[in-house]
């Protein structure tokens, strides 16, 4: 029988953020280690950081594409936890010196103006509690050595969290049509990829809805105030110092960000 | 390649376009086919199109993406021509079987007011000249067999151009960036990909401007009223019969194209 538990995978992890060191799979070690294990190492590893101060603003959803949830085996996205401590203000690089080899990716970001608790939440239900849109640059950093990973490896891992960027400009949601809301990604000013917002699971609303619901079975819900990052519209650029990441949207404006 | 290699190349495309049986790739018959060879051979065709009747109503460009510039080892796109009877109404219902290996491609489709005569054209250029702009559905399609190309055999290949399915909404440029114009590709109703304008060749004004300024080494340019697929927005994707596509694209419309097994 393995001799991982819950406490010992969160320590391991938090490890391994704070020490820069990246891993093999923890499934390798922990082939029991399932969906409802990893999320309750996900958790753990929130509740010693608010213990140390960190304060939670917010969740980001993982695997929103269609086709890394084939690649995954799986039919929904999945949910995990941003912390104050994950703010990468606006005109900063990317914080090079506590990452293992971080990558970029632009999404849509909603934030919340009432709080939204599952079940049975749907996409235009979810769209009105959303205060206001903004662009973002998702940073990840998978604990895990060439992002390689087992579906419980990630969701344990806090769907590989490091950091984000918000936009310049808020807007309303309403008027805006956000699956069609495109965004084009360069990297040192050539264009690399683009997509819209129908990229994150058919619309961003929809992986509000589906963030809601799938709280409800965690015993949490939204809450006012909260951020909430749809998911990657492209595939993650990899950016090391030295480089720059541009996402220009639509119309939440253009977002910067220096590799340091 | 000698001219009467150049010739025998034409009529072999040319022979496919007939048969809709694919030939194997040129390079293999003729390894020393340059770029120039290439579009010798192409414009050779051309000749036979408009011998036959046939008008040029417009140009493609092709390559205008990083991941299809790698995959073909070329830092240029590369262009062809729109013949009449290549641009095909919204909705029309379309054989699969006038094409042989048939891949869609969702594009701003440029309509020109004025004549654009490079070299030294720009992107303002461009904007100044626009009429309006369409939505379409590129069909493009391969006379190699399995879409085997090289850069020379795709360019002798009048860029592997097949078709262009454009909407019926003109929309005037006005002040819209056509880089963040976004684009959503459905099939069947399914989101198979998204995009913005920008991932023709960073933006399709730019694509239109390398096009004027290309044609002027072939001592031609643009014309009032041609129409410009300036580069698609997502990847090709292959298409079968009984299939219906369509491409949504931010503030200028939809587009349609429906595929059927034969004639209607």
């Amino acid at each position: 029988m393995s001799d991982w538990t819950v406490d010992r995978a969160a320590t391991e992890l938090l490890s391994c953020e704070d020490e820069r060191r990246d891993r093999g799979p923890i499934t390798e070690d922990w082939p029991d280690l399932d969906v409802e294990t990893a999320y309750a190492v996900q958790d753990e590893v929130l509740r010693r950081r608010l213990e140390r101060g960190e304060r939670l603003v917010g969740v980001k959803l993982g695997l929103t594409s269609r086709a890394k949830q084939h690649r995954m085996g799986i039919a929904a996205p999945l949910t995990a936890w941003l912390t104050d401590a994950m703010v990468v203000p606006a005109g900063a690089p990317v914080p090079q010196q506590r990452l293992i080899h971080p990558r970029a990716e632009p999404e849509i970001v909603l934030v919340l103006g009432r709080a939204l608790a599952g079940p049975g939440i749907t996409a235009v239900g979810a769209m009105g509690a959303v205060d206001h849109v903004c662009a973002g640059i998702e940073i990840i950093d998978s604990r895990y050595r060439d992002f390689r990973f087992a579906l419980p490896d990630v969701i344990a891992d806090n769907a590989s969290s490091a950091g984000f960027v918000t936009g310049p400009v808020l807007r309303s949601p309403d008027g805006l049509d956000l699956s069609l809301e495109a965004c084009l990604l360069e990297v040192d000013g050539q264009v690399v990829d683009s997509a819209t917002g129908a990229a994150v699971q058919g619309h961003p609303a929809e992986a509000l809805a589906l963030a809601a619901n799938s709280l409800s079975r965690r015993g949490r819900s939204l809450e006012p105030g909260w951020l909430v990052l749809t998911g990657g519209m492209t595939d993650a650029v990899f950016i090391g110092p030295g480089h720059s990441v541009t996402a220009h949207f639509t119309s939440l404006g253009s977002i910067v960000l220096a590799g340091g | 390649m000698i001219g009467a290699e150049h010739q025998a190349a034409a009529d072999l495309l040319l022979a496919a376009y007939s048969s809709r049986r694919p030939v194997a790739p040129l390079i293999e018959a003729y390894p020393d086919l340059d770029l120039a060879d290439a579009y010798r051979v192409q414009a050779l065709q051309v000749d036979a199109w408009q011998r036959n009747g046939r008008r040029v109503v417009g140009r493609k460009v092709g390559l205008t993406s990083p991941a299809m510039q790698r995959q073909m080892q070329v830092t240029q796109p590369d262009h062809g021509v729109l013949r009449d009877d290549m641009v095909l109404a919204d909705r029309a219902a379309i054989a699969v079987s006038a094409f042989i290996a048939p891949r869609v491609e969702p594009e701003i489709a440029i309509v020109l007011g004025r004549d654009l005569t490079g070299p030294g054209i720009t992107v303002a250029d461009v904007a100044a000249a626009v009429a309006y702009l369409v939505p379409s559905l590129e069909i493009i399609d391969s006379r190699i067999q399995d879409w085997r190309i090289s850069i020379g055999d795709t360019i002798a290949d009048n860029a592997s151009s097949g078709a262009a399915v454009l909407g019926d909404t003109p929309v005037a440029l006005g002040d819209r960036d056509l880089r963040l114009v976004g684009c959503n590709l459905y099939r069947d109703g399914a989101v198979v990909g998204t995009g913005a304008g920008g991932a023709a060749f960073g933006n399709p004004l730019r694509s239109v401007a390398w096009l004027a300024n290309t044609l002027a080494e072939f001592d031609t340019g643009l014309h009032l009223g041609d129409v410009i697929l300036p580069g698609s927005i997502t990847a090709a994707q292959p298409v079968l019969a009984g299939q219906t596509w369509s491409a949504s694209f931010a503030g200028l419309g939809t587009v349609t194209a429906r595929f059927t097994m034969e004639d209607s």
